[in-house]
């Protein structure tokens, strides 16, 4: 018998899920309230003997921790074009599990430089122009960071053949050189670099956040919590060497503040008549919608749509939407207590998955030709994909979640929005994706047989 | 972006200088891709580096293209009658992308009707493009040109 125990180290909750190898099951879950002033390892302790009434005395042969306590990883991404390296640098960073704080194109002026010092980054990445593109802003940029006051660590993943000259104005700084996020016009290759920012994670970020005594006591934070759940989706959508995955798919996670989006699927064009146009985004992507969530953002959710909109799909008057929302936006851990607010909820949770799925999925664009229309395509088609998962306390407690998973598919009110025709509908109820990526990195074929149960 | 080809051209063993970098393709609502194509191999063949944009390009396609390759010429491509309204500005466009100065061509079908070569040029020269070439251009008149502009046998 192996028992494991998975633990996520959050911004406000320590999530633990204690999981049976043999048996494929999972034994128990368990959250507590922490904050990294209380001291962190209080809410584990805690968590953990809440997690003992359910499971008992067992004995743990191994822990495995990922994190995004004390404001997870921050970081800075610096590129050339806004369209082409910037967002490179960012895409490329979010998959390896940062939040990032802003991107920035061209050459960085001092009160850029002033502004990154100050927003206090965990990593800058620095990126622009193609192998043997250009290399002045690179090196411009260079030199800006130089001057820094900031002690974050550098990496350096732009133009090689300005990769020598950069790492030497950056003597002073520690720079990790590695290759490319763009090599070529369009091209992104971001296994590289999210390697090494994944490294710095765990060898000094860890310790710079005043989490060693965490990691000491459970024996290592191997992830930011982002990157595990990215590391889950792309195991349920892969599969293994032993068992398939179930395909492509999208997943949403609806927080207070943020909303995830993930997509595992090419996303290429799919008819002959459309041609791709700018970056070639990957098979493994995930976006965040810092101004959708359900209290913290819960403004920018009103933004995206309307008090007509929400009035409609929640049954409620506008003005007493209104109200609510601007007295949720002052109490932010306010949970639905009647059944008013729980439609609103709803109602909310209904448009920040539409906006922030929108904002992930690529778009297509109609030209009008002599023979017939021809389709340029930005970004990636996920009209394929055929299974979303919705995560998050929003998405899973309002006990809606078909309804709301009804609002990531394609609308005829958006039809240049390449988002899923037709998909089913799964439900992450005990909050487990984080833990089965965790799992995933030492018993990949267990954690896609719990996804593949408990995600209904 | 299938048919578009970033590849690169085998080194060529008699020059050690770099390469010169050209970005192309055809510019607005156009589809004509044949052109495109044989450019496409008749410079890599020259020993250039190629960033072909293929059909469908708008400018700011291909000044952002321009901009990460480091480029030192853009060859815009018309061929469907509609050129000169798609080219106008973009000379203006790259002066605030920061691409003051770099080469730009303009081929193919670039007005609607028999015109001659003579007013096709200054048509395309009053819109900021340094040489403009007519139909059925032979592609090594536009490398010989390109070798000029670029002072690539200096
Ligand atoms: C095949 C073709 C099509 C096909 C294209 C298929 C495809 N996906 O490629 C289809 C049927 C789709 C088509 C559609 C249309 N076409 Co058409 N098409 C042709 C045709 C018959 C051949 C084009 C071709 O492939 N030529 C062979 C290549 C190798 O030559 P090229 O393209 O000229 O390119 C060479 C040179 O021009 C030069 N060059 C090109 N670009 C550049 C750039 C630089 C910088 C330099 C230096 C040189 C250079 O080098 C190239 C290589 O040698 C021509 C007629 C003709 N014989 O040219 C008409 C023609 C181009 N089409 C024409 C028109 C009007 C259209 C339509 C608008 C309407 C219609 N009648 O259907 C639509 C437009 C569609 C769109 N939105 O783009 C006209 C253009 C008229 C004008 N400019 O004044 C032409 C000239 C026919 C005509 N005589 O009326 N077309």
């Amino acid at each position: 018998m192996s028992n494991i125990l998975l633990i996520d180290f959050g911004s406000t909750y320590t999530k633990l899920t204690a999981v049976d190898t043999e048996t494929e099951s999972i034994l128990g879950t368990s959250q507590s309230y922490t904050t990294v002033e209380s001291d962190i390892i209080n809410g584990y302790e805690n968590a953990l003997s809440e997690l003992r009434k359910q499971t008992g005395g067992i004995v743990f042969d191994k822990r495995i921790a990922c994190s995004s306590a004390a404001g997870g990883l921050k970081m800075v991404a610096v590129g050339l074009v806004p369209e082409l390296t910037s967002k490179a640098a960012r895409l490329a960073s979010l998959g390896a599990g940062a939040k990032v704080i802003k991107t920035y194109s061209y050459e960085l002026t001092k009160s850029d430089l002033e502004e990154i010092d100050s927003s206090r980054p965990d990593i800058c990445l620095l990126c622009g122009g193609t192998d043997g593109g250009n290399k002045e802003v690179i090196i411009h940029n260079a030199g800006m960071l130089a001057k820094s006051t900031g002690h974050f660590p550098i990496v350096y993943a732009g133009n090689r053949n300005a990769a020598d000259e950069c790492a030497e104005i950056l003597a002073s700084k520690q720079c990790i050189v590695c290759s490319n996020v763009m090599p070529r016009l369009g091209i992104t290759d971001s296994a590289p670099v999210q390697k090494v920012i994944r490294e710095i994670f765990l060898t000094q970020i860890v310790k710079a956040k005043g989490l060693s005594k965490a990691q000491d006591l459970v024996g290592g934070i191997l992830m930011p919590t982002p990157s595990a759940v990215l590391a889950a989706m792309k195991l349920l959508s892969k599969g293994t060497e032993r068992e398939d995955g179930i395909g492509d798919l999208v997943a949403v996670d609806l927080g207070g503040a943020t909303t995830d989006v993930y997509s595992m699927c090419n996303g290429h064009p799919t008819n002959p008549m459309t041609t791709l146009r700018g970056l070639k985004e990957e098979y493994a992507k995930r976006t965040v919608e810092g101004d959708i969530g359900m209290r913290y953002s819960i403004k920018g959710i009103l933004e995206a749509s309307s008090p007509y909109e929400i009035s409609t799909i929640s049954g409620l008057p506008e003005d007493i939407c209104l109200e609510k929302i601007n007295h949720l936006a002052e109490n932010t851990d306010e949970l639905p207590s009647t059944e008013e607010d729980q439609n609103l909820d709803v109602a909310l949770a209904c448009i920040a998955v539409r906006t922030a799925v929108a904002r992930h999925a690529g778009r297509i664009e109609e030209y009008y030709t002599p023979m017939g229309v021809s389709y340029v395509q930005t970004g990636k088609d996920l009209g394929s994909v055929e299974t979303i998962i919705e995560t998050g306390g929003a998405l899973v407690r309002t006990g809606y979640a078909e309804k709301i998973g009804q609002y990531a598919l394609y609308s005829p009110n958006d039809p240049m929005s390449l988002r899923p025709k037709k998909a089913k509908i799964l439900t992450d109820r005990k909050y487990i994706l984080a833990a089965m990526g965790l799992l995933s990195t030492e018993y990949p074929d267990v954690a896609l047989h719990i996804m593949k149960k408990e995600l209904v | 972006m299938e048919e578009k080809n970033n590849e690169k051209n085998v080194e060529k063993t008699t020059e050690m200088k770099p390469k010169k970098k050209i970005v192309i393709g055809v510019i607005g609502a156009d589809v004509h891709a044949v052109g495109n194509a044989i450019l496409n191999r008749a410079f890599l063949d020259a020993g250039f580096d190629v960033t072909n944009l293929g059909v469908l390009v708008p400018q700011e396609e291909f000044i952002q293209a321009a901009v990460e390759v480091g480029a030192d010429a853009i060859l815009v491509s018309s061929l469907y009658g509609q050129g000169e309204i798609d080219c106008t500005g973009m000379r203006e466009k790259c002066d605030e992308a920061g691409l003051k100065g770099i080469l730009l061509y303009a081929g193919g079908n670039l007005v609607v009707g028999k015109v001659p070569e003579e007013e096709i040029v200054a048509r395309y020269r009053a819109l900021g493009f340094d040489r403009a070439f007519g139909p059925g251009t032979d592609p090594s008149v536009d490398i010989a040109c390109l070798r000029k502009d670029l002072h690539m046998d200096d």
